[in-house]
């Protein structure tokens, strides 16, 4: 650009060579500028790319050892010198089961430190089905049960190396006494590691062993599916108006204003909507599915307006007109003609704000789904968890073992997801119709 | 239960059609000319007729009965519970209607006397409740009977039941596109009515202006409304230091990769990074947030307990001492990873800002001799400048209204500080932490959350106005 007055000024001073020179120095600096502009915007990709592939590392590496689980099996005597047979509920099964593992594993054992060494390696479920058991057949005191349960969290911890013996005793969960006790059970073969099946037959629990996700991912299921029956058909319907039907007039201009505005209200303020007048005002059950399902359908709505309307825009009006002329009813032409054509759009859209509204969370913390809710909800109306809260309950839970749990929990909800858009792209490549 | 009545309105609104659909049938064959629609539509019109209202009615009864039998359970509640605080009378009312469904009541020690109120008032809302719902069944039931009997006998060859049908498609479509004004409607009057209700405690020039923040102080009996713990600025304070940071790493990245996309990147450079870049925007916010809370933030401790560490001792012993004690929730932690966050927002929308930039312009710019960086910098961004100034007051706006990722990595104390180094605390957080957990509806400590909704909702409502608006004037400059 300033080449001109550049060569023109070069030229007064009357030396041809150092014109030459000139220029080339200057386009030299302009092409480094352009070098590291350019620069500028690979480094920038390249960070932004570097930060996902960071998140997705870290969250399967912290993840992973989530889905294997260490679990045992064992023979447990009912001793009755220990159970009282007129109150069963009030002995410490899990102290019993672990003095006859201590005793199994031929460890001495005369003031009892070790039981209850043992006992924090185990996991209390053991003890609820051998109560279990006991309270649904009393006769079965004195036999001997087999019963297999996963180990307790930190033995668990221990065995996928992700608590060392190389750490100071004080700065574990376990000591040397226990770790020792853990090798000799796993030299005895007593300890076996497979897929942690509890992750997707259990519910949430206190305790990180026996907490699983099928309780979450039933919960979000229902409220998806809440949301899909409302959002669609209702985001659908709208968008076929304002598209098809709408006059132009101040009023529908009003409505596509406030449709865009809507799309980007913060999702918390949409739980404050829910929470007062869904909860509040109508009282509805706090922390239900039905309720989840209200708030995120009125968070989808716009989006598959907006989805609908532009595939709607993409159909040739020539469709409409052909319906039109063999005398079809505007009706008829939208609902016979123009809409199945768009639907593939419509579909694509809708699946991808469900995919949207699957992750949400803030909304359903302020609708009170955030309430510690054991097994999977039975029905629309009581209190139920869905995968984003159960991910945020468990990232706040203090005890080391809920983290892999947690970023176990991510990868099931990115797996979902994952699932819904990759079916949004199958849907649209399968579909996609250029006119 | 409920099911059943909906499947039998179904199947009697099924069996209506097929008797409408018969009767045009019957009646075409009869007359001479053309019937005016097809049988079908006749169906459908005694359908509608016989299902549309009935099922109106139960939606009704499903969305307010609980609250019509509450309030009928109020209306004559024994003197001793009437003389309890509003609180207490709520918990009551909870209990009584907790016993009647059989579900465990509330842990409350009643006196004798009042147990035995609350057994008969369990009996009695147990009571209302079937009536409530047994007549609102007959009800729906008449309903559907009523508009079969109305709608049958119109059907005939000349009635123009398609046209009443597409009459009631409508009226549907435009129900349907008022869900979103409604929507706005309750998202503004819930928010005003609680916000009113809180103003009239605390007044809104000490929410605004105060600088005390410290809601849960409030709640002690004695110290209900108290002056200076409801000063929102801390809040308003973190809220903007966060999203500060956020814009400082969102801005630049999001920027220069939508140039080096739109402007250097071949077509197969744009086929990958786009979906990428895509991916970054679908992680939920929540999987952010436990990224800040369990990877970043350890991460950036670590990092500056480090440089404390050997700065400890030599001349600058205070700002190491200051950068040992440096804790995991800062506000650089959540503002760093909100950036990540908005990293695809800005630089998709940058991206499409660019885009309708016309070809003409380059073109001239590169016939003039210029280099891309050039025509970037002189032509393309003063040309686009009102479009990106757009889609960073858009990232500003989400920036603002984020939760989960403050909520999990910025902590919890509200304190005016502009250090990054400091854990602050935002508007969303505390209305998270205001209302999660159970509490009374009624306290100023939870209606506060309702004023800082309010104020987050003017706030984002005001910026994506003024962005659509900017966004709309530069469409139509090169339109």
């Amino acid at each position: 650009m300033t080449d001109a007055a550049l060569t023109a000024s070069a030229a007064a001073a009357g030396a041809p060579q150092g014109i030459r020179a000139a220029v080339e120095r200057r386009l030299k600096k302009r092409h480094a500028a352009e070098r590291r502009f350019r620069a500028y915007g690979l480094i920038a990709i390249a960070v932004a790319i570097a930060f996902l592939g960071v998140l997705l590392t870290r969250i399967v590496v912290q993840g992973h050892g989530a889905f294997m689980a260490n679990s045992m099996e064992m023979q447990v005597r009912l001793d009755p010198a220990r159970i009282d047979a007129t109150d069963i509920q009030g002995a410490n099964y899990d102290l019993i089961i672990a003095d006859q593992m201590v005793a199994k594993l031929g460890i001495a054992d005369p003031t009892g430190d070790k039981g209850m060494e043992m006992k924090d390696l185990l996991s209390t479920d053991l003890g609820f089905q051998a109560l279990d058991k006991l309270r649904a057949d009393p006769k079965l005191m004195g036999s001997t049960l087999t019963l297999s349960a996963p180990l307790g969290a930190d033995a668990d911890l221990y065995f996928k190396g992700e608590m060392r013996r190389s750490t100071p005793e004080g700065e574990r969960t376990l000591n040397d006494s226990q770790l020792d006790m853990l090798d000799q059970m796993k030299a005895a073969g007593m300890i076996q590691q497979h897929f942690n099946w509890g992750l997707f037959t259990r519910g949430d629990s206190t305790h990180p062993e026996q907490a699983g996700l099928l309780g979450a991912v039933v919960g979000s299921a229902m409220m998806l599916l809440v949301t899909a029956l409302l959002a669609v058909p209702i985001g659908v319907l709208a968008a076929v108006y304002l598209e098809e039907f709408a006059p132009k007039n101040p009023l529908t201009t009003f409505i596509e204003v406030n449709i865009n505005n809507l799309a980007a209200v913060p999702s918390i303020v949409y739980g404050l909507l829910g929470l007062a007048v869904f909860i509040h005002w109508m009282g509805l059950p706090r922390g239900s599915p039905l309720v989840g399902g209200l708030v995120l359908a009125l968070m989808a709505l716009p989006t598959v307006i907006i989805a609908t309307r532009s595939s709607l825009k993409a159909v040739p009006p020539s469709i409409r007109e052909a319906a039109l002329g063999v005398g079809a009813s505007r009706t008829q032409a939208v609902f016979g003609h123009v809409l199945p054509l768009a639907m593939p759009g419509v579909m694509t859209g809708a699946i991808l704000a469900l995919a949207h509204a699957l992750g949400e969370t803030a909304p359903l913390l302020m609708i009170g789904m955030i309430a510690f809710v054991q097994g999977s909800p039975d029905s629309f109306l009581s209190s139920a968890s869905t995968l984003p809260t159960q991910i945020f309950i468990w990232e706040n839970a203090s005890e080391r073992a809920f983290h892999p749990l947690t970023a176990a929990a991510i990868i099931v909800l990115l797996v979902f997801m994952i699932v819904m858009n990759a079916a949004a792209i199958v849907l649209r490549r399968a579909f996609e119709r250029r006119w | 239960m409920v099911w059943i009545v909906f499947l039998g309105l179904l199947l009697f609104s099924f069996g209506t059609y097929v008797l409408a659909r018969r009767k045009a049938v019957a009646g075409a064959k009869g007359s001479q000319g053309r019937p005016h629609s097809l049988a079908g539509y006749h169906g459908a019109y005694a359908a509608l007729w016989s299902a549309v209202p009935a099922l109106v009615l139960l939606f009704l009864l499903i969305a307010f009965g609980g609250r019509l039998e509450t309030a009928l359970l109020s209306a004559d509640l024994p003197a001793a519970v009437q003389q309890m605080p509003v609180q207490n009378r709520e918990l009551f009312i909870n209990d009584v209607q907790a016993v009647a469904r059989g579900d465990h009541p509330s842990d409350t020690v009643y006196e004798p006397a009042l147990q035995q109120a609350l057994k008969d008032k369990a009996a009695e809302s147990a009571r209302l409740s079937q009536i409530i719902t047994w007549s609102g069944w007959a009800l729906a039931g008449v309903l559907a009977v009523l508009g079969a009997l109305l709608a049958l006998p119109r059907i005939a060859p000349q009635f123009r039941a398609r046209n009443r049908v597409e009459g009631w498609i409508g009226g549907l479509l435009v129900l349907c596109s008022t869900v979103a004004v409604l929507t706005t409607l309750g998202i503004v009057a819930s928010l005003l009515y609680e916000s009113l209700r809180f103003f009239s405690e605390i007044s809104p020039v000490e929410f605004l202006f105060g600088t005390h923040w410290s809601p849960q102080i409030a709640m002690r009996a004695d110290q209900v409304g108290s002056s200076g713990g409801f000063g929102a600025v801390p809040l308003f304070v973190g809220t903007f230091l966060v999203m500060i940071i956020a814009m400082l790493v969102a801005a630049p990245v999001g920027l220069f990769s939508a140039i080096y996309l739109s402007e250097y990147a071949g077509r197969f450079a744009r086929a990958w990074v786009k979906p990428v870049l895509e991916i970054l925007a679908g992680v939920p916010t929540v999987v952010y947030g436990f990224f800040a809370a369990l990877t970043v933030g350890p991460a950036f401790r670590a990092f500056f307990n480090m440089i404390g560490q050997g700065l400890v001792g030599g001349p600058l012993d205070g700002l190491g001492m200051y950068l040992l004690g440096v804790q995991n929730q800062m506000a650089l932690v959540a503002g760093v990873v909100m950036g990540i966050m908005l990293i695809p927002f800005v630089s998709s929308l940058s991206d499409d800002i660019l885009n309708s930039v016309p070809q003409s312009l380059r073109d001239g710019s590169y016939a003039m001799g210029a280099t891309k960086s050039e025509t970037v910098k002189k032509v393309l961004l003063p040309a686009a400048l009102p479009g990106i100034a757009a889609a960073m007051l858009l990232a500003v706006s989400r920036a603002i209204g984020e939760t989960m990722i403050v909520t999990m990595a910025a902590g919890l104390q509200a304190k005016i500080t502009a250090n990054p180094l400091d854990t602050v605390t935002t508007v969303t957080v505390q209305i998270v932490t205001l209302l999660t957990g159970d509490q009374e509806f009624d306290s100023a400590k939870t209606l506060s959350a309702f004023g800082l909704g309010l104020t987050l909702f003017v706030v984002t409502l005001l910026l994506n106005i003024v962005a659509l608006r900017i966004v709309q004037a530069y469409r139509e400059q090169y339109d």
